[in-house]
């Protein structure tokens, strides 16, 4: 939905960077979209032409990364890395475009605007350079940014800014954005809605409140369940093993019958081995593919 | 009782040739102090910079530190001649945070946690190699993948593997700086169990440096925070957790992503 943050949660293997790279058919060569479709702005992406594409593609739709130094060209200053892409989208006069991507930066970087554009990425950190393409990816005024795993690469402090710039580029640009995590914690108190992946399939999801207050699907909950939690009442717990997910998540290579997590699943029933769970409404948005909650 | 670590005043500075050839020195460590008692945890936490690696790579011996003491058994290390640090360094083992870059994807699993029993030179090849599978089970890695190479393996079994390779011998602390960061939070937990395992079989010291304060909190018995070089606080874990000092503390906890909405200790009355 428009000015929504979606959350997509999944591990390894889960498919995540795979849907974040198929919306703008960004799969490798050796990646087919079989079936199914994208819909965007009323047009299906799968099926518009590369032309198209590539004006939605940063144009409409932007994209970032997780390691933010490998998006950024070395002998490139971040500012004109930035003018260069907006080029591409526009065709204005130059100081036009000098204008806008100065206005960028400005929104990112309120003090030493001119400095941090006229910087190399090497001179910039972590939590900066992943600042200055935010500035980049927003500068063609896209409606939808996609970001997989952004802060991964950087400690709690300045992950926790970031967070606040996407925050705050929500409210005053309305901007909508699909937000890639493994983590689930980033995504409280951030993400409206949530989606969780496991294995290449959509196993859960619904209002973030719901779905990571009271998860439902089998793995959703494991999940939660194997995270140290420090609180008054987890004080009993420290020191102490974890729950944790028995198995290990194998690559979905092979197209399986059944649910992806049977194997693993401490509820398991032959049904699950059989078919694929149907979704089952739950109430207030909230969705699980789960057998468990058919009956 | 002596405890295991003990590190004093530890200064750590790097000379950087400015241009127009002004040096201007990094300052990574400043002045760092603690003690560690044999079998128990110590965590370090602080942001990107503020040296934590640093005094990782210091205290497994793969830096010397500019200035100050490292008494490992009593011993001060940093006075020792090479012949003694090399019988010193397997008892203290170092995990790094990207299994990908510390493990040759050439060799195979067994290849790689054999190689330290073959550089010793004291074990023959059947009783190294013994020693090999033992150390895969109880790491959790099956001997059947020990013709494997570690190309094959995730990012969890990965670390298993270095942590099967720095068992090998028979350390008695193991330095983990980040080795979680990269992993998944549902191999996060089943890494975490293992570490609780040797602990409680084989008695180990853990350094653990990472920047993730909630599982640094799950793990360990006492929390040191750094700073700029220094360490800023430094006490029992729920102590750190509910009355945080410093700015950097309180910095840290408020910036932990937290799932539920219970409230920290720090928040409680």
């Amino acid at each position: 939905m428009p000015g929504e943050i979606l959350g997509v949660l999944g591990e390894s293997g889960s498919g995540k960077s795979t849907l974040a790279a198929s919306v703008l058919r960004l799969l490798p060569s050796n990646g087919h979209i079989g079936s199914g479709a994208i819909l965007f702005e009323g047009k299906n992406l799968l099926q518009i032409s590369s032309r198209e594409l590539r004006q939605i593609r940063g144009g409409r739709i932007a994209l970032i990364f997780q390691e933010p130094s490998l998006a950024l060209h070395p002998t490139l200053r971040v500012g004109e890395q930035a003018r260069r892409v907006l080029a591409a989208h526009q065709s204005s006069p130059k100081n036009v475009l000098n204008d806008r991507t100065r206005q960028v930066f400005a929104q990112l970087f309120p003090q030493d605007t001119d400095r941090i554009m006229l910087s190399y990425p090497h001179q910039l950190s972590g939590g900066q350079q992943q600042r200055a393409l935010i500035a980049q990816a927003i500068a063609c005024n896209p409606v939808l940014l996609i970001a997989d795993e952004p802060t991964a690469a950087l400690d709690p402090v300045t992950q926790r800014e970031i967070l606040g710039v996407f925050r705050s580029l929500r409210e005053k640009l309305g901007l909508a954005m699909i937000f890639i995590t493994h983590n689930p914690a980033l995504l409280a108190g951030f993400a409206d809605r949530v989606l969780i992946l496991y294995a290449g399939q959509v196993v859960e999801w619904g209002p973030a409140a719901t779905v990571l207050d009271s998860p439902k699907h089998p793995y959703t909950k494991a999940l939660f369940e194997s995270l140290p939690t420090i609180s008054a009442e987890n004080e009993k717990n420290r020191k102490h093993k974890l729950p944790v997910i028995p198995g290990n998540s194998s690559p979905s290579s092979l197209p399986r019958k059944g649910c992806a997590f049977e194997p693993r699943c401490t509820l398991r029933m032959d049904v699950c081995r059989e078919f694929e769970p149907a979704l089952v409404k739950l109430g207030d948005g909230h969705i699980v593919s789960c057998f468990k909650y058919n009956e | 009782m002596e405890p295991i670590l003990k590190v004093e005043n530890l200064v750590k500075r790097y000379a950087k040739r400015g241009f127009g050839g002004a040096s201007q020195d990094f300052l990574a460590l400043d002045g760092v102090s603690f003690t560690l008692s044999a079998g128990a945890t110590l965590a370090v936490v602080g942001e990107s910079g503020s040296g934590k690696s640093t005094l990782a790579s210091c205290t497994a011996c793969l830096e010397k530190p500019t200035t100050g003491n490292l008494w490992f058994e009593g011993r001060d290390i940093t006075q020792s001649s090479e012949i003694e640090l090399r019988r010193i360094r397997p008892q203290i083992q170092l995990i790094f945070p990207d299994p990908a870059s510390s493990l040759n994807p050439r060799w195979t699993i067994l290849d790689i946690v054999v190689e330290p029993l073959i550089l010793q030179g004291r074990l023959g090849r059947r009783e190294r190699n013994t020693r090999a599978f033992s150390l895969l089970e109880r790491v959790g890695l099956s001997a059947d993948m020990a013709e494997r190479s570690a190309v094959e393996l995730s990012g969890g079994q990965r670390q298993r593997l270095a942590i099967a390779r720095a068992l090998t011998l028979d350390p008695k602390l193991l330095i983990l700086d980040e080795a979680l960061s990269a992993l998944d939070c549902s191999v996060q937990a089943q890494i975490v169990n293992l570490l609780f395992e040797l602990q409680d079989s084989l008695g180990m010291t853990f350094l653990f440096i990472s920047h993730d304060l909630a599982m640094a909190a799950h793990l360990a018995d006492e929390i040191a925070v750094m700073s700029h070089g220094r360490i800023v606080e430094h006490g029992p874990t729920m102590q750190i957790l509910r009355r945080p000092n410093h700015e950097a503390t309180k910095q840290l906890l408020a910036a932990v992503p937290r799932l539920s909405h219970t409230p920290w200790p720090a928040t409680q009355r």
